[in-house]
C-alpha cells in the first residue's frame, strides 16, 4: 500500500516537474540529472548488486552516444533504431571486455576497468576520420516524431527522458528480484560461497556488466539527441568517476539509493552555482565521510535515522 | 641501429618514472591493500612543492627534492591517520574509494589554489649527453640516476632495518605480525610515509620534463597502476620489472607503430600478461 503511494506521488511529480519549473536552464538540469539517474541505476546492478567496482561505465556511455550519433548521421537512421543499436552495441563491447577483465577481482578489476574506458576515450579522441576527434559530432537530429507526438521542445525530451529512466529503473528492478538477481547479490556478498552453492561466477559476473553496459549505451545515446552536439568528453573518465560516485554515496545495492545521489549531487552543485573544481572539492569531501560514517551510503544511512524520528513521533502521540 | 638503442634508453627513463611512482603504490597495496588512487595527487602535490622552493626561494634541485619529500611524508602520514585509519576493518573497496575522494580533493584544492595554468620548471640540467651517437638531455640521465640510487636506498630499508622487517612481516601475514608485537598502525603510517616520499621524488623529476599544473598526475598515476599489476600489486621487484617493460613498450611503439595511441600499448601488454597470468608476474 506504502509503495503505492510513494510511486504515485513519484509519477505525478515527474509529469509536473516541467510545469513546475517553466525556465529552461532548471529543466536542462533535471533531464541531466534524469540522464545520470539512469547511469547510476545501471552501474548499479555492477557495483551495487554484483559487488564488482567498474570504471568503465563512461566508456560505454561513450560508446553508445556515439553510436546513436554516428548512425543517425551517416546512414540517416532513425532515432528509435539507433537508440537500441546504441545499447546493443555498448552491451557487445560489455561482453568482449567483461570476459577477460571480470577473471580480475577487487581492486584489479577495478583498474583494468578504468584503462578499457581510457583506451575507448583515445580511440575516440583519435580516430578523426570516424569521430571527428575533439571537434565533436554536431547536427545530431531531433527524434523523428511517432504520429502527433515530435520531440523537437524541451518539455517532450524530458518526458522521453524521464520514461527511459522510468524504464530503466522498472527493468533493472525486475532483474534484482528475479533468480538472476538473486545469484548477483550472492555473489556481492560471498564469491566463494555463492560458487560452492553452484552460482556460475563468470557467467553471472558477465551478464550483470553486459546489462549495465547495455542501458549505459541507452544512456549515452539520450544524451547524444538532447544535446545534439557530443565530443570524446562523453567517453571520458569523469563520467565514470561522477557515476561511481552517485552510486556510493546515494547507496550502493538500494534501489533508490543511486537515483537519489545522482539528482542530488547532480543538483546541488547547479543550485549553489559552484566552480567545478570546488565541486570536485565538496565530491570527495563527502565520498570520504559518506564512505568512513555511512558506508552503506546517504539514502540506506538516512532510512534509520527517518524511523527513528517517525517512531518517536509515534511514542509521543500514543499517550 | 643507433635509433633503436635510443629508443631503448628512453624507455628505460620512461620506466624509471613509472617505476618511481608505482613503487610507493605498490607498498601501499601490500601493506594496507589500497589501490591508492590519492596517490596522483601526491605526486602533483610534491611537483608544485618543488616548483615553488625552486622559484620562489631560489633554492639548489636536489635540496628542493628533499624538502618536498618530507613534506609529502608528512601529509601522506596525516592522510593515513585521518582519511585510512578508520577504514583499517572495512572491506578493502572502501579504502579505494576513500582514496578516490582524496584525489578528488587534492586535486581541486590545486586547481583553486593555483589554476590550470601550465607551469615550467627552470631548466636545472640543459646539457646534453652525446656518446655514440645516442644524445640524452642530463635532466632524463637524472631521472634513471636518481631512480637507481632511491631503489637502492628502498631495498637497504626494507631488507636491513627494523623497521623494515615490520613492514615485510605485515605484508605477509599481517595478523601474525600484530600477534609477535609489531603496531600495525605504525607500519601503515611509515609506508605512507614513503611511499608519499617517493611520489613526491617522482613529481619533482618528472617536472622540468613534463609541465607542472593540478592534473599533471592523472595520466602517470594510471600508468603506474597498469605497472603494478603488470608486476604484481603488492610487489616490490614487480613493480620496478613492470615499470621498465612499459617505458620500453611504450618508446618503441611510438617510434615503429605510431604516436597517436601510445596510450593504448600499456592496456594492450596489461591485457596480454593479465590472459596468461592473472595475479601479474611477481604476484603472490
Amino acid at each position: 500500500m506504502m509503495r503505492w503511494i510513494w510511486r504515485t506521488v513519484i509519477a505525478i511529480v515527474a509529469i509536473a516537474v516541467p510545469f513546475i519549473f517553466t525556465n529552461e536552464y532548471y529543466i536542462s538540469v533535471i533531464i541531466l540529472a534524469c540522464i545520470w539517474a539512469l547511469l547510476s541505476v545501471s552501474l548499479n546492478l555492477i557495483v551495487g548488486y554484483t559487488g564488482q567496482i567498474s570504471i568503465a561505465h563512461g566508456a560505454f556511455f561513450g560508446i553508445g552516444a556515439y553510436t546513436a550519433a554516428l548512425t543517425m548521421l551517416k546512414f540517416g537512421l532513425s532515432f528509435w533504431l539507433a537508440l537500441p543499436l546504441s545499447g546493443l552495441i555498448a552491451a557487445f563491447f560489455g561482453l568482449l571486455v567483461g570476459y577477460p577483465a571480470l577473471r580480475l577481482r577487487g581492486a584489479y578489476f577495478a583498474i583494468a576497468s578504468m584503462c578499457f574506458g581510457l583506451a575507448i576515450n583515445v580511440i575516440i579522441t583519435h580516430w578523426i576520420d570516424l569521430t571527428r576527434g575533439t571537434m565533436g559530432l554536431p547536427g545530431i537530429p531531433e527524434p523523428t516524431p511517432i504520429g502527433p507526438l515530435t520531440f523537437e521542445s524541451l518539455m517532450a525530451k524530458y518526458y522521453l527522458i524521464v520514461i527511459f529512466l522510468f524504464l530503466t529503473i522498472f527493468i533493472i528492478n525486475r532483474i534484482v528480484d528475479s533468480r538472476v538477481g538473486k545469484s548477483f547479490i550472492a555473489i556481492c556478498q560471498n564469491e566463494a560461497l555463492a560458487e560452492s552453492i553452484g552460482v556460475n561466477l563468470m557467467r553471472y559476473k558477465v551478464m550483470a556488466f553486459a546489462v549495465g553496459a547495455f542501458f549505459a549505451g541507452i544512456g549515452g545515446s539520450l544524451y547524444a539527441i538532447f544535446f545534439g552536439f557530443i565530443s570524446p568528453e562523453v567517453s571520458g573518465l569523469d563520467i565514470s568517476f561522477n557515476t561511481l560516485v552517485f552510486v556510493i554515496i546515494g547507496g550502493a545495492g538500494t534501489m533508490v539509493g543511486p537515483i537519489f545521489g545522482a539528482f542530488f549531487l547532480t543538483v546541488l552543485p547547479e543550485a549553489l552555482q559552484v566552480l567545478k573544481e570546488l565541486r570536485m572539492v565538496i565530491f570527495g569531501i563527502i565520498l570520504i565521510l559518506t564512505i568512513i560514517f555511512l558506508p552503506k551510503g546517504l539514502f540506506p544511512g538516512i532510512i534509520p535515522l527517518w524511523s527513528k524520528f517517525i517512531g518517536r513521533f509515534k511514542e509521543r502521540k500514543e499517550p | 641501429m643507433s635509433l633503436f638503442i635510443q629508443q631503448i634508453i628512453n624507455g628505460l627513463i620512461l620506466g624509471g618514472s613509472y617505476t618511481l611512482i608505482a613503487l610507493g603504490l605498490t607498498m601501499i597495496y601490500g601493506i594496507l591493500y589500497i589501490a591508492n588512487f590519492a596517490h596522483g595527487g601526491i605526486y602533483m602535490l610534491g611537483a608544485f612543492a618543488s616548483y615553488f622552493l625552486l622559484t620562489l626561494l631560489g633554492i639548489g634541485f636536489f635540496p628542493a627534492m628533499i624538502i618536498s619529500m618530507i613534506g609529502t611524508a608528512v601529509l601522506g602520514v596525516i592522510i593515513e591517520r585521518i582519511v585510512f585509519r578508520p577504514l583499517a576493518t572495512a572491506p578493502h573497496a572502501n579504502g579505494f574509494i576513500a582514496a578516490l575522494g582524496l584525489f578528488f580533493v587534492l586535486e581541486g584544492m590545486a586547481a583553486i589554489l593555483w589554476g590550470h595554468d601550465y607551469r615550467t620548471f627552470p631548466t636545472v640540467y640543459p646539457q646534453i649527453i652525446s656518446f655514440f651517437g645516442i644524445s640524452l638531455s642530463l635532466q632524463r640521465v637524472l631521472v634513471i640516476g636518481v631512480t637507481v640510487i632511491l631503489i637502492a636506498i628502498l631495498y637497504f630499508l626494507i631488507q636491513k632495518t627494523t623497521i623494515g622487517r615490520t613492514i615485510r612481516a605485515v605484508s605477509q601475514e599481517s595478523r601474525a605480525a600484530v600477534l609477535v608485537g609489531i603496531s600495525a598502525n605504525r607500519v601503515s603510517a611509515f609506508t605512507f610515509a614513503i611511499g608519499s616520499a617517493l611520489a613526491a621524488a617522482a613529481g619533482t623529476l618528472l617536472g622540468p620534463i613534463f609541465l607542472v599544473y593540478p592534473q599533471m598526475g592523472n595520466a602517470p598515476i594510471v600508468k603506474a597502476f597498469v605497472v603494478i599489476i603488470l608486476g604484481g600489486m603488492g610487489s616490490i621487484p614487480g613493480a620496478i620489472l613492470g615499470g621498465f617493460i612499459v617505458g620500453i613498450v611504450e618508446s618503441l611503439g611510438v617510434t615503429y607503430i605510431s604516436s597517436t595511441f601510445m596510450d593504448l600499448y600499456a592496456f594492450i601488454i596489461l591485457i596480454v600478461i593479465l590472459m596468461f597470468k592473472p595475479r601479474g608476474l611477481m604476484g603472490k
